[in-house]
């Protein structure tokens, strides 16, 4: 039995590289997500919701829930999900709206 | 060029999953200009959905069964000559006259611009550009996606073998797409790589709020095929909002995109036959399936008999993904539900209950599963927001969701919009791939005035196992069908919206004490489904718990209106759309 | 009293038919409210809910927005509930020096009615919204202006009146004695007795008038509003450009376009306004949307990275004069109208719906109603 979904589909991916997740360090593959390169770091959860502050992450994973909101290099509201990581990619949990720069 | 203000293209197809790839072929090969756009980079559509280039993939087709019925509707696609405009999400399609629709959409967002590997399958750069390429053809993207997984099949030699295998008579289809892979391919990488890429980047690194990367792209056309597919629905429950909670769905498509799982011990629950399949390939990948929930029983099928025996291979199918089921040591708890997840900020167990015939849960049947994630849906629902702000007449299938009413050559109620696939309801692929075909052969036939090309053996074919399918698919939506007693499944501070966190209690309060009936009452009273996902994820919850109200004086719920299907920058918005063949 | 007989019979469950339930049972009567749709299911569902003075001329409609503004003031404070009430105020932009002169004329003009206005000169007008485009002329705040969120407002004024509410009841008839006096409705699920009709029907209020055999030339005009994501207060006002009082003014069934824009206790902010005159299609129009956008973004330049998550379409309930209708039918005694408040109905209910009240119980009206007299469409003849 394979090991794991790389072994299962015998994935030769390019050369891995780094994006930072709240200032951490974290690996990812050419053609993922940051979504997916997140979970692939154990990391399930990016955005805190508006009113309770709660922890969320991808849920429909297919970009039509709009729960995997995350700050992709000083951006707020990307879905993770759809947005391919790129190298030198800053992912910040986003706090709410993650307008707060906005507030008058 | 085709799409321009001066000449349109014959048809725009929305969706480049089985049915949209499908469509499209068809009518390009009876000579029609055609134009597909779908938001993801790569053609497949959901249930296709697969590894990007980057990664590398050389067996695709161990997550996917019918990989070789993809790569050969790949070719076909991609012969065909039909533009295709990855990375373009349309939010509106508006009519401009009698003969003419507007598709509106935005290239470049999240996601559409391609994902890693360097490349950008970015068509919309053509289309809007110079007006020399209109997009390059299919052949050039279609080849382009993995050239690896290409050469795989080829090796393989059996690449339409699942076609052969349904005993499909008219070779007209399928015999021409050998041999047309290469083409295109290296024109188009071209356009993909130069100036578009630096802009791009900018995009991603401006100045956030006030920078916004998306362009507003419109196409004209002369009829519209909607393949838009469908989503998962959701039936929340205490704890579901906790990360470490995903679609089944979701998490399927996790893996086949990104070649990652939400945890090591995964529980799979709700109800529909997509629950075996993200099982048996969730255990493929290396997880422990502690669970499989289902809320139905399977008695729902044998009720249905004739439906079951016209379509041996939907049984085939469920055979083996309970063998893989058996493989893997998966127990499969039917009549049970995840009524609960445990955990603080990330899932540590679930409670699994008994349900009765109802979908109550048994009370002290209740027992607990550790886990490190759910997997959870309750089957699909068509996505036809572009469809109904048409006005298009939509149906109630017997599972409670709302699909398009479509005549039997696949046009909605509106002359002009046909549908395919999952949008007429949900039904799986194979029978996807089928109506895209039947609705690009009946397009071709309306606007060439060929009404001789409906009647021929072919159509009479291809909706005979329309019909059988879709007969297939109304008995598995009935067997599904939610019960209405999952509502005990919610505490009243459960949040049912989960973009606007409305709990439970706040829309029992709309109902009982201000009167709401529907779902749009409960939205304008407690602004359930007004987040986000505009619904998506809480409306068939929220419906339920809206005509719990008394039954007198209900006002029944209709299909859902989203007149933006996805959100629009204001900048995007005021900018007004590029034409194809502008500048 | 039995279940199906009642002192008032309220057609339509919107916000000018709630207020009008709530000041009716406050007197005493019993209400029954029926609606062919849901609560606040027509055009108060699509309603910004602006309470506003700012946009009203002296004259008849600018007092009964006055009243209303009082009132709302109250209802805020006496409702069990909360319904967003949000005493923000307006602000009126001007582009250049002489749009500023006109607003500032048409402001002195309003001091003499009780409405308050102080200018804004073009180099303070940061420090009243920050986020404003540069380049500005100045503009008036109007400290009365404030917003409630309509269908909350309207549920809960419904649920305050204690009247009892059959929604998904279509009114089919109105039924008259023989001496064609009004003395009910007929619906899909059976006959309501009432010995008073109210028509609060909103744009739907002529056909309503006709099935007594009234007449009211109620014709819907369309507008558009754009709703964004969530956003923390980025619009402290209700803004909007100096245009926007002419378009309201204007009679014209030509698209119109004027920015409106203002912030909401939940987050979204909300951007308005077109008015067309295209019957009941709701069919989205790219067209409109840009425009609203395009105006948007110019008064906000910050908002044109900010996304619009949803639009809707709502008619308004206009009448040649751009008047409502208040008072008795001239040929149907018993039938007294309450509709055709255009954009202004969310903020004119509660002073309709206390003026409706007072004549149901044989007082004074708390305003002179001649202005709004349904008889002043009579047909001739």
């Amino acid at each position: 039995m394979a090991r794991t979904p790389a072994d299962l589909v015998r994935a030769e991916p390019g050369p891995p590289f780094e994006i930072t997740f709240d200032g951490r360090t974290v690996t990812a593959l050419p053609g993922q997500s940051v979504a997916a390169a997140l979970w692939a770091a154990g990391i399930l959860a990016w955005r805190t919701t508006r009113h309770g502050g709660r922890p969320r992450g991808a849920f429909c994973g297919i970009g039509q829930c709009y729960d995997c909101l995350a700050t992709v290099n000083g951006e707020p509201n990307r879905r993770a999900c759809l947005v391919p990581a790129r190298p030198g990619d800053a992912i910040t949990t986003q706090e709410g709206h993650g307008h707060a720069g906005l507030a008058v | 060029m085709p799409g321009s203000p001066s000449e349109p293209y014959d048809l725009v197809v929305i969706g480049a999953g089985p049915a949209g790839l499908a469509g499209a072929a068809t009518a390009a090969r009876l000579g029609l200009s055609v134009a597909v756009l779908d938001a993801a980079a790569q053609v497949g559509g959901q249930y296709f959905r697969h590894p990007a280039p980057g990664l590398g993939a050389a067996r695709p087709q161990a997550v996917h069964h019918n990989w070789a019925a993809f790569t050969g509707l790949r070719r076909r696609f991609a012969a065909s000559g039909a533009t295709y405009l990855a990375g373009h999400h349309v939010w509106t399609v508006t009519r401009e006259d009698e003969a003419a629709w507007s598709v509106h959409a935005l290239a470049g967002e999240d996601g559409g611009t391609g994902t890693g590997g360097g490349t950008r399958t970015d068509g919309s750069r053509a289309a809007t550009g110079s007006g020399t390429g209109g997009g390059g053809t299919a052949a050039g993207r279609g080849g382009h996606e993995d050239g690896r997984a290409v050469g795989a099949d080829r090796d393989r030699g059996g690449s339409d073998a699942d076609a052969d295998r349904e005993g499909r008579t008219g070779s007209d289809a399928d015999g021409e797409c050998e041999g047309s892979t290469g083409a295109g391919t290296d024109g188009e990488r071209e356009g993909r790589t130069g100036a578009g890429t630096d802009g791009e980047r900018e995009g991603r690194t401006g100045a956030g709020i006030a920078g916004f990367r998306e362009r507003p792209v419109r196409l004209r056309c002369r009829a519209v095929l909607l393949a838009t597919g469908a989503s998962e629905r959701q039936l929340p429950f205490p704890g579901w909002t906790l990360p470490g909670v995903v679609g089944a769905g979701g998490a399927q498509a996790m893996l086949k995109s990104g070649l990652v799982l939400p945890g090591r011990r995964i529980v799979v629950a709700g109800s529909g036959p997509l629950l075996l399949a993200v099982a048996s390939s969730l255990a493929a990948a290396g997880a422990r399936v502690p669970a499989v929930a289902e809320a139905s029983g399977y008695l729902g099928y044998a009720r249905r008999p004739r439906a079951l025996a016209a379509n041996p291979r939907k049984l085939l199918e469920a055979a083996v993904h309970g063998t893989a089921l058996l493989r893997h040591r998966i127990p499969l708890h039917t009549r049970s539900a995840v009524t609960r997840v445990h955990g603080t900020d990330r899932v540590e167990a679930v409670t699994l209950s008994r349900l009765d015939r109802d979908w109550r849960p048994v009370s002290g049947t209740g027992r607990r599963i550790a886990c490190d994630a759910l997997a959870v849906g309750h089957g699909l629902a068509p996505q036809t927001e572009l469809a109904t702000g048409l006005g298009c007449a939509t149906r109630r299938t017997p599972d409670g969701t709302h699909a398009l009413v479509l005549d039997g050559l696949q046009e909605t109620s509106v002359p002009g919009l046909w549908a395919a696939g999952e949008t007429g309801g949900t039904g799986g692929w194979e029978l996807a791939r089928v109506e895209g075909e039947l609705a690009g052969i009946a397009v071709a036939a309306r606007l060439r005035a060929r009404p001789a090309l409906t009647r021929g053996r072919r159509v009479r074919d291809l909706a005979g196992r329309r019909d059988r399918m879709r007969a297939f698919a109304h008995a598995m939506a009935a067997a599904h069908a939610p019960g209405p007693g999952w509502t005990a499944w919610l505490d009243d501070d459960t949040d049912v919206c989960r973009c606007e966190e409305v709990t439970a209690g706040s829309i029992r309060e709309a109902v009982t004490a201000l009167g709401a009936r529907d779902s749009r009452t409960v939205k304008l009273f407690t602004r359930a489904g007004m987040g986000w996902c505009q619904g998506r994820m809480c409306g068939a919850a929220v419906a339920c718990l809206a005509a719990s109200g008394t039954a007198r004086g209900t006002v029944p719920d209709a299909a859902e209106r989203r007149p933006l299907a996805v959100p629009v920058p204001l900048g995007s918005l005021a900018a007004g759309p590029e034409e194809p063949g502008d500048g | 009293m039995s279940n199906d007989t009642s002192d008032v019979i309220v057609v339509g469950a919107g916000v000018v038919g709630a207020a009008c339930a709530y000041y009716a049972a406050r007197d005493g009567l019993s209400v029954t409210v029926v609606d062919r749709g849901p609560v606040a299911g027509g055009t108060t569902g699509a309603g910004e809910g602006n309470l506003l003075v700012s946009d009203k001329e002296p004259g008849p409609e600018l007092e009964l927005a006055l009243l209303s503004t009082r009132l709302w003031r109250e209802l805020a404070r006496e409702l069990p509930a909360p319904i967003e009430y949000e005493a923000k105020g307006g602000l009126v932009v001007a582009s250049d020096a002489p749009a500023l002169a006109a607003l500032r004329k048409f402001a002195a003009a309003q001091a003499g009615a009780g409405v308050t206005a102080g200018e804004i000169p073009a180099d303070r007008l940061h420090d009243v919204e920050p986020h404003l485009s540069p380049g500005l002329g100045g503009g008036f705040r109007y400290p009365q202006d404030a917003q409630v969120q309509p269908a909350l407002a309207a549920a809960h004024l419904l649920r305050a009146s204690g009247a009892r509410v059959r929604t998904g009841e279509e009114v089919t008839a109105v039924l008259t004695g023989a001496n064609g006096r009004v003395r009910g409705v007929r619906t899909a699920a059976g006959e309501l007795y009432a010995p008073s009709v109210v028509n609060a029907a909103g744009t739907w209020g002529g056909e309503v008038a006709r099935l007594a055999g009234g007449h009211l030339p109620v014709l819907p005009r369309r507008g558009f509003v754009l709703v964004t994501e969530p956003l923390p207060r980025v619009v402290r006002h209700k803004v909007y450009a100096a245009d926007y009082v002419a378009d309201v003014a204007s009679g014209s069934a030509a698209l119109q376009t004027s920015a409106v824009v203002e912030g909401t206790p939940a987050g979204p902010v909300l951007i308005g306004a077109s008015r067309e005159r295209v019957g009941y299609d709701r069919t989205l129009s790219v067209e409109v949307l840009r425009r609203l956008a395009a105006q948007a973004t110019a008064l906000f330049p910050v908002l044109a990275g900010v996304r619009a998550m949803r639009t809707y379409a709502g008619f308004r309930p206009y009448l040649p004069d751009h008047l409502p209708a208040i008072g008795p039918d001239p040929r149907v005694p018993g039938l007294l109208h309450a509709c055709g408040h255009e954009g202004a109905g969310i903020g004119l209910a509660p002073a309709t719906g206390l003026a409706l009240a007072r004549l149901l119980a044989g007082a004074e009206p708390p305003l002179d109603l001649g202005p709004f007299g349904p008889g002043r469409f009579a047909p001739a003849g």
